[in-house]
């Protein structure tokens, strides 16, 4: 054995020591957590009579309730205070002014935070291309996973196709961009000048069509946002073909009879029967995907971490909040990405709500 | 059925095999089946198959080139691995076990992601049922608020969150949640994804458990079971594949997640999962580029063979409900 070797097996041996007491520890968290919530049940499950419902519903709804109040709608109110303010760093102590809770070294900025965001040339960049982003997005996911989704219905063996396209699903953005730089590389360059290596797909797919200097494609603006987003749109796809195709299969088989004696085929019967029955769902698809691209943070930072002009709102926010440290302006920037959303999420729940009704 | 048969034969079968209305593309129902066969063309199968290949590129590149050596990988592209087929392990040797190795961020990913799957689990799960099945003044309040929740992004709630870890709540001089210290545990980290989960897991949950039939959490209530053993005996069995696709869904979401464990998972390398560990190795061996694609293609196979496991599932679970049109 090798003194090399030697070294390895004694990391090695030391890794796997720490990686039993890690695993070890989540084997005690899990018991832990649900031994406590069983016997939060046994005791609670003892209680008859007027107080049983209250008690129950208290036990149930309870921990959801607080832990949605901590953890998401308390640092949203935060952060909207937080977006008013020139606090210059994170983790000040609070005070109690005029019944509110205020950060004692935050100075109360007005809308200054939000103006910047508008006049400043490099975040109204970051903010045209966020809106780029969830326009192109949605549209060519839903689009193609429709396309999918419809042709998968009229054909058989479909199972491997759907798993394959469905696949990237499970991949992390960071693995993904990973994977896409393989397609991305820019050709290499030897040092006198002359052509060298290929290890992007792209760059050698355009030179094999006669394209002799293809740009490097991750710098070159404004392309290079379009390309990040080709990542995000191969991810989301097979999301929604997955989704669309179960409510396509779930359109009652009486209604398509009903349309075919009436005499639709083809498009007709896509357009007017098969669309507007899954409308429901495809709304819900267009929000989630558009949520999503809204929020998208991962792919933006492991490619280009915001550089070549591509940054977009929830990385820049990161920047701000978190490496620069100007907590007024990420909060604006946050609040912003908010306002965003919520008429995607406001017309979600009126659709839910009708169906409710109807159903 | 193959697409030569004529829709109109099946038509005049009207009813044969509707019945048993089976879940998979190949037992549709008479009337699916006949507009199948009438649509499904050459065409159409040719384009899946094109578009099925575009996808799959990417990802087969990527493998083809974590198993090419060092010099291959930089002196071409990884499609000549069709040329000059090879099987060189040695990258994700040097990946597992060379320069503090991925095999402990395996692990560390494991360690986050295997609670702060299952405790969003249970309550969620508990919340949506009493919020389908012990309806009380609020609780359609209650259920819309905390589906609308999630429209807060997650960068929202990030600064004021590791502020409460660290210093806990206070008006003014009054404490009225102590500070947690949880810092270098992996307690932010678990809570923070249960808390950002709930709003998608309560909806999916809700929807499943709401359709439950009535008359099985009638039966419990006239055998004198209390709410809470109805949960615990009846719901809790039966909501098994939503369960399970909304686990499948925040098991991938959590081990994908960067930002959560960048801001919450303190900066001690050891305790990193593998994203956080790929992205350092990005930036530090930015000359070692072979070892991107094995240390990226570890880290993908376990999500992948979760997905691949339980993708059935997966569909089933998560689409109760919410596609009746």
């Amino acid at each position: 054995m090798t003194a090399s070797g030697e070294a390895s097996r004694i990391v090695l041996a030391s890794t796997a020591s720490l990686a039993a007491t890690k695993l070890g520890d989540v084997v005690a968290v899990v018991g832990g957590f649900l031994a406590i919530l069983l016997i939060i049940f046994l005791v609670a499950e003892r209680a008859r009579g007027r107080l049983q419902r209250p008690i129950a519903i208290v036990v149930c709804v309870g921990p959801a309730v607080v832990l949605a109040m901590a953890g998401l709608v308390i640092p949203a109110i935060n952060t909207f205070w937080l977006s008013l303010t020139n606090t210059a760093a994170t983790g000040q102590k609070f005070a109690l002014v005029d019944g509110k809770l205020v950060p004692v070294t935050a100075k109360f900025v007005g809308a200054s935070n939000y103006v910047f965001a508008f006049t400043d040339p490099y975040t109204r960049g970051t903010l045209i291309r966020t809106v780029l982003w969830i326009m192109v997005v949605p549209l060519v996911t839903v689009g193609v996973g429709l396309l999918l989704a419809l042709l998968m219905d009229r054909m058989h063996y479909t199972s491997f196709f759907k798993t394959m396209i469905f696949m990237p699903t499970a991949i992390s953005f960071v693995g993904a961009s990973l994977i896409w730089s393989l397609i991305y590389n820019p050709p290499v360059w030897q040092p006198n000048g002359s052509p060298g290596s290929q290890t992007g797909l792209l760059s050698q797919v355009v030179l094999s069509l006669g394209w002799k200097n293809p740009p490097d494609w991750i710098q070159t603006p404004p392309g290079n946002t379009f390309l990040l987003m080709v990542i995000l749109i191969w991810i989301e796809t097979g999301f929604a073909m997955v989704v669309l195709a179960a409510a396509l299969k779930g359109i009652p088989d009486e209604i398509i009879d009903a349309a075919r004696v009436d005499g639709a085929t083809g498009y007709k019967l896509f357009a007017k029967v098969q669309i507007p029955m899954i409308r429901g769902t495809l709304v819900v698809v267009l929000t989630t995907v558009t949520i999503m691209s809204l929020k998208i943070f991962d792919i933006v930072r492991t490619v280009t971490n915001g550089d070549f002009n591509t940054d977009v709102l929830a990385r820049q926010m990161y920047d701000d909040l978190f490496v620069t440290f100007q907590s007024g302006r990420g909060a604006a920037l946050a609040v912003i990405l908010f306002l965003c959303v919520v008429p995607l999420v406001a017309y979600n729940i009126r659709q839910i709500r009708r169906q409710r009704a109807i159903g | 059925m193959t697409s030569s048969t004529p829709p109109i034969l099946d038509a005049e079968l009207p009813g044969a095999e509707r019945e048993p209305r089976a879940d998979t593309v190949l037992r549709g129902g008479e009337a699916r089946r006949a507009i199948r066969s009438a649509f499904s063309s050459p065409v159409a199968s040719f384009l899946v198959i094109i578009l099925t290949v575009l996808w799959t590129i990417p990802t087969l590149g990527f493998f083809l080139n974590s198993l090419r050596s060092k010099e291959a990988v930089y002196s071409s592209g990884w499609w000549t691995w069709f040329a000059h087929p090879t099987f060189d392990l040695s990258n994700y040797h040097t990946v597992l076990f060379a320069n503090g190795g991925e095999v402990l961020p395996l692990v560390n990913s494991l360690a986050i992601t295997i609670p702060a799957t299952i405790i969003p689990v249970f309550i969620a799960s508990m919340a949506a049922y009493a919020l389908a099945w012990m309806r009380f003044r609020s609780s359609d309040f209650i259920f819309f608020g905390l589906f609308a929740l999630q429209v807060i992004p997650l960068q929202m709630a990030l600064v004021p969150l590791q502020r409460f870890y660290s210093t806990g709540a206070h008006v003014g001089s009054l404490t009225i949640f102590p500070a947690l210290h949880l810092e270098g545990s992996l307690a932010e980290i678990w809570i923070s994804h249960t808390m950002f989960s709930l709003p998608l897991a309560v909806f999916l949950l809700h929807n499943f458990i709401v359709q439950l039939p009535g008359s099985l959490i009638e039966a419990g209530r006239v055998d004198g079971a209390s709410y809470l053993q109805i949960y615990r005996l009846i719901v809790l069995p039966l909501t098994k594949p939503a369960i399970a696709a909304f686990a499948i869904f925040q098991f991938l979401w959590v081990w994908n997640d960067l930002l959560v464990a960048t801001i919450f998972g303190g900066s001690d390398a050891s305790g990193q999962p593998v994203t956080a560990r790929i992205v350092n190795l990005g930036g530090n061996f930015g000359s070692h580029q072979e070892l991107l694609a094995p240390a990226g293609f570890l880290a993908i196979v376990i999500p992948l063979i979760v997905f691949l496991a339980f993708q059935r599932y997966f569909t089933r679970g998560l689409l109760a409900g919410s596609v009746k049109g």
